[in-house]
Parts: structure tokens; sequence; C-alpha cells
């Protein structure tokens, strides 16, 4: 027997309607579960006020974070991937392309842009998980190539922010020779003496970490990153234990000696600005 | 003993047979050399049959096979001479990556490999073929020796991928790999990469930046292997046939997509029914090749090699 009886039949208020706050005014955090503003979130870098938990953010995010007054130039919007493979799995993959573009609103795993960062023009790419996995294929190989390329004609410095679970199983072959011609485009920005930086956000595995990920001149993470060339799935069928805790985070990965620091995510800009000007 | 796939198994009661005749002759007086004829012929008939129409996973299968010539078989049949070379210089010796100078013909090499192991203990020792970070490092080592010195570089695919283990994390397997892509765009010498059984993703890649990338007639090359492929995209490992047909990760599929630059044929019956005749073979293919590369400039051969790769990929503008 419930406490209130409803009178009238069949009220079907869409949901949407029935909250008393306007959609996406209060953030949780889904590590400490406290609520703050989004307003408040935003401003803090993404960041959790309470207990600095980095929200996996994609290239919005970070564009806004980083170009000065959020003014930048895209570079290869409108590219989208092909289907050299003819690929099927459980779905053919235009058909999982086209879903994730409705869904994401992006038209693929990576953004590549240049604008100014506290005055000074920077190049980089920034991966969106929410695509596939941030999965590396054709088109995120493709634009990143296409990016250093705009670094070395135009002489900024590039910055690569990889959040991804590695190659695009649907591109096969394709998504493995982009590991290869990533690395041959940083070896030539290398080449012309401009800075690499490389940051490493949660997670950035497999195919990404063996190839652009590790390559910078300067390879920097975000705080408890999961970081790693064998996702920690494998690892443990592998060995058949449990593994230690704390395995593979930025502060492990910075221990065993293949990163140069960990970075807030609120000094970031500050950080690479600094860091920029000292090369001069 | 022999090995026989399970599609090669019409090939092993013919083989046999034809053994049993032959023991027949030398127990008894009767005359057999009719029939012998006749059912090395049929095996023929049945070798070409079978090889013929082979299936994406049954290539899969062939690039596994327990009879197949390794790197150092390869190494042993082809080279004149040969001195390997040990470790990273910073860690310790991986077997499961070998190396060093070797003479093909006049010309001096350097050849670098993944290896397996032909009985259980070889096979723990060089861990199945799949490399620590320490592997990529040593063979780095290797390659720029062979740059210092001047000579070409051969290297020898045939791993099932980077070994996914807590130490090679600690390590650095990511970095080890990702570092070996980037330097091997800038070496001055001429490289070739033969896969030559399992080319599994990141772990093959890692030594397969090359002027010319060949491939066995019966290896694969991709960026999963069709088993884990299949766990991932099916959720069940059962679907390892369709994720090699959908994966299209044949010597002809890739090089039809020119990812890599060329097919090189084994004799009949796969690598493993013929040692011999397959080094001898591989030899001529790395000799033309080698006076090819050697033909241009450091810079030409650099530029080439970074604008075949960079060329890679299909998307829509």
């Amino acid at each position: 027997m419930s406490w209130f009886v409803r009178k009238d039949k069949g009220i079907q208020t869409p949901t949407e309607l029935k909250r008393e706050a306007p959609d996406g005014l209060w953030y949780q955090c889904p590590n400490c579960k406290k609520a703050m503003q989004t307003r408040e979130h935003k401003l803090n870098a993404y960041t959790c006020i309470h207990c600095n938990y980095h929200e996996k953010v994609g290239s919005e995010a970070y564009f806004s974070i980083l170009f000065d007054d959020n003014e930048f130039v895209e570079l290869d919007a409108a590219m989208t991937s092909g289907d050299p493979l003819k690929f099927v799995d459980t779905k053919a993959y235009p058909d999982r392309i086209r879903a994730t573009m409705a869904k994401t609103g992006l038209r693929d795993a990576v953004r590549t842009a240049y604008g100014p960062v506290n005055g000074e023009m920077v190049t980089m790419a920034v991966m969106d998980f929410a695509f596939i996995g941030g999965s590396m294929g054709s088109v995120v190989g493709e634009k990143i190539a296409r990016a250093v390329d705009h670094a070395i004609q135009n002489r900024t410095p590039f910055l690569m922010v990889s959040r991804s679970g590695g190659a695009r199983m649907m591109e096969a072959g394709f998504s493995l020779m982009q590991m290869a011609k990533t690395s041959a485009k940083l070896a030539l920005l290398s080449n012309e003496k401009l800075p690499y930086v490389s940051l490493l956000t949660d997670p950035t595995t497999g195919g990404v970490t063996a190839s652009y990920a590790m390559l910078g001149d300067f390879n920097i993470a975000e705080p408890e990153a999961l970081i790693g060339f064998a996702g920690p799935r494998v690892i443990r069928e592998t060995i058949g234990k449990d593994l230690p805790k704390g395995f593979q985070s930025a502060e492990f990965v910075l221990e065993h000696g293949f990163l140069d620091f960990i970075v807030d995510r609120k000094d970031l800009k500050a950080r690479l600005s600094t860091l920029f000007a000292m090369l001069k | 003993m022999r090995t026989y796939l399970d599609f090669e198994k019409p090939i092993a009661d013919l083989e046999a047979r034809l053994e049993e005749t032959r023991q027949l002759a030398k127990t008894s007086n009767i005359n057999v050399s009719e029939a012998v004829e006749v059912l090395e012929q049929s095996i023929n008939r049945l070798r070409q049959e079978i090889f013929q129409n082979l299936t994406r996973w049954q290539r899969v299968q062939l690039s596994r096979h327990p009879d197949r010539p390794y790197t150092l078989d390869y190494i042993s049949l082809m080279c004149d001479e040969f001195i390997e070379l040990h470790g990273d210089r910073t860690v310790r010796d991986d077997p499961a990556m070998v190396g060093g100078f070797g003479k093909i013909g006049d010309q001096t090499v350097m050849i670098i490999g993944q290896q397996k192991g032909r009985n259980t203990k070889q096979r723990q020792h060089r861990n199945f073929g799949m490399p620590n970070p320490e592997g990529y490092r040593k063979a780095l080592r290797l390659m720029k020796m062979a740059e210092k010195f001047g000579k070409p570089i051969i290297t020898l695919i045939d791993t099932p991928g980077a070994f996914p283990g807590l130490e090679a994390e600690e390590r650095g397997q990511g970095e080890a790999i990702a570092r070996n892509l980037k330097e091997m765009f800038m070496l001055t010498v001429p490289v070739i990469c033969i896969v030559i059984g399992e080319g599994a993703s990141g772990g093959a890649l890692g030594i397969a930046i090359g002027d010319r990338v060949l491939m066995l007639e019966n290896t694969w090359y991709s960026v999963i292997s069709p088993e884990n492929c299949s766990t991932i995209l099916w959720r069940s490992w059962n679907f390892k046939e369709q994720a090699a047909e959908a994966m299209k990760v044949t010597a002809k599929d890739m090089t039809s997509f020119k990812l890599v630059d060329g097919i090189v044929d084994e004799p009949l019956g796969g690598a493993h029914n013929d040692h011999q005749a397959m080094a001898q073979h591989l030899k001529t293919v790395i000799l033309d090749a080698l006076t090819e590369l050697n033909a241009l400039s450091p810079d030409e051969r650099i530029n080439q090699r970074i604008d075949k790769f960079c060329s890679m990929g299909v998307v829509v503008e």
C-alpha cells in the first residue's frame, strides 16, 4: 500500500520537465561524489574543487583552457573516416562511425588547431575519448601528421594531448601504420628543433603510447592518469596475479623515468608558456 | 616427427602411405616404383590444390606452424658467417630478439629479428618471440652500430606481440617501440624488413620501418591478432576466422593496400616444407633489393621511406 495515491490515470510528464533545476547546473564528481556548480567546475579546468579529480574531458575543453579567449583556427575539421577494409564485425564500420558522430557531435577521435597560448602561437592536437575510445585510425594519424606539418611550416611548438585506448581495430593494418606515420612526422619536427610536448591523460595505452605519446621532448601527464602499453586486464591475464596498487599510474610512470613531470590541469597553460619561453 | 595442421591432414595421410610403400619395398622384392610415382604425383597435386585455396585464417595458422623456419634458421641458412651480438647495454640481453653482423653473399649486413623457440624449454627461454623493452633497445643499438659502419640492416619479423608483462611496463615497453619507429626513419643505411611469420601490432612494427617491407606468402601482419580482435569486437574467442577475414591480414591483402611493398613466394606446401629452398629464395630477394637500394643516396632513401609511410591511410575530406 503506497502512501500517496495517484488520482489521475495516465500522467505522462516527460522526464526532462520533471526536473526542478535547469539541466547541467550541477556537476557531481564521479570520484568523491560531491557536488559543485558546473560553472565552478569549468572554471577549475574541469577538475573537482573537493578532491582534484581530473574529469576526462576532450578537445573542446582543452581548447578553451589553453587558447587565449578560446580563440583558435581548427585544421582539417571536416575530415572523416573512410572504410578501406569494408569492415564488418557485429556492426558495419561506416554505421558505427555515423552513429558515433551523431552521438558525440565529433568527426573523429582527434581535433587539431592552432592559436595563441598566452600570446604565443601553438599548434595542438587533442584526442576525444568519446569517439570510439579515442581509437587511432587513419583520420587520427593524418590529422596529427598535418598538424605537425603546420607546426613546422609556421615554426610553432607542438602540443599533443593523448587520451586513447590505442589503435582502431576496424582499420586494422591502416591503423597500425598511423603509428609509423606520426613517428615519421615527429622525427622531422625534431630535426627542425621545434619543441614537442606530449601530454598523456587518462587513459593512454596501446599503439598511442607506443608511438607519438611517448615521443615528446617533454613527456608530461595529468595526475593519476592510466598510462601503459598493454592494458591492465591483459597484463593481469598474462602474469596471473593482481597488479600492485598504483601500477601504470602517471606517478608510477614518472617514478620509472618515462615522464618529465606531472601537471595539474589548472597549471597546464602557465607551465607550457614558461617552458616554451625558456626554449626561445 | 612432422606436425600437420588440420587442413594438411589429407597430405599427411598420403605421405604415410608413401612411407609404407617404401618400407614394403625394403622388406620384400615387390617392385613399387610405379606406385611410389603415382603417390608422389597425387601428393603434389593435393598440395597444390590445398595451397591454392587457403583461407586467411589458414595462412595465420601456417605463419605459426611449429616447423616453420625462425630467424636464427634463416641466418644460418643464408649467411656464410654470422657473429651474434647481445645486450641493450642498460638492463640485460633479451633472448626474444636476436641480432648480429652476418655475410649474405659478399655483403656484410646487420640482421635482427624476433626469435621463437622450437621446444618447451626454448620457447620459455625465447619468451615465445615476445620481446621486452630491452629487446627493442638492443635492436636499436645494433641498427645504430650498422649505420656507423655503413652496413645495411635486415630485420626479420616473427612475433605474437611485444610482451605484455609487469616488468615490460616498468621498463617502458611503449617508449621503447615508439623510439624505434622514430629512429628507424632517419637511418642512413638501407633497411629491409621481412615478415617471416607473425607480424603482431606494435611489437612487429618496432623493427619494421624500412625502405622495403616484404611479407612471406603465408604470414600475417596487422594491428592485433585475429583471436584478440575476436575477443574484443565479438566478445568471444570463436570468431577468429571472421576476424582474420574482416581485418584482411595476409601478405596479399597488405600488398594490395600498399601497406607493405611485396610478397616473397614460399615453396609449395609452405616455408616449413623446405627450409633450404625458402632461405635460398629469400637470400636472392634480399640481395636484389640491396642492389636497388644501394643505388640511392642516404637522403633519397630516408625521404622515400618517410613519404611511403606518410601516404598510408584512407580518409574522406
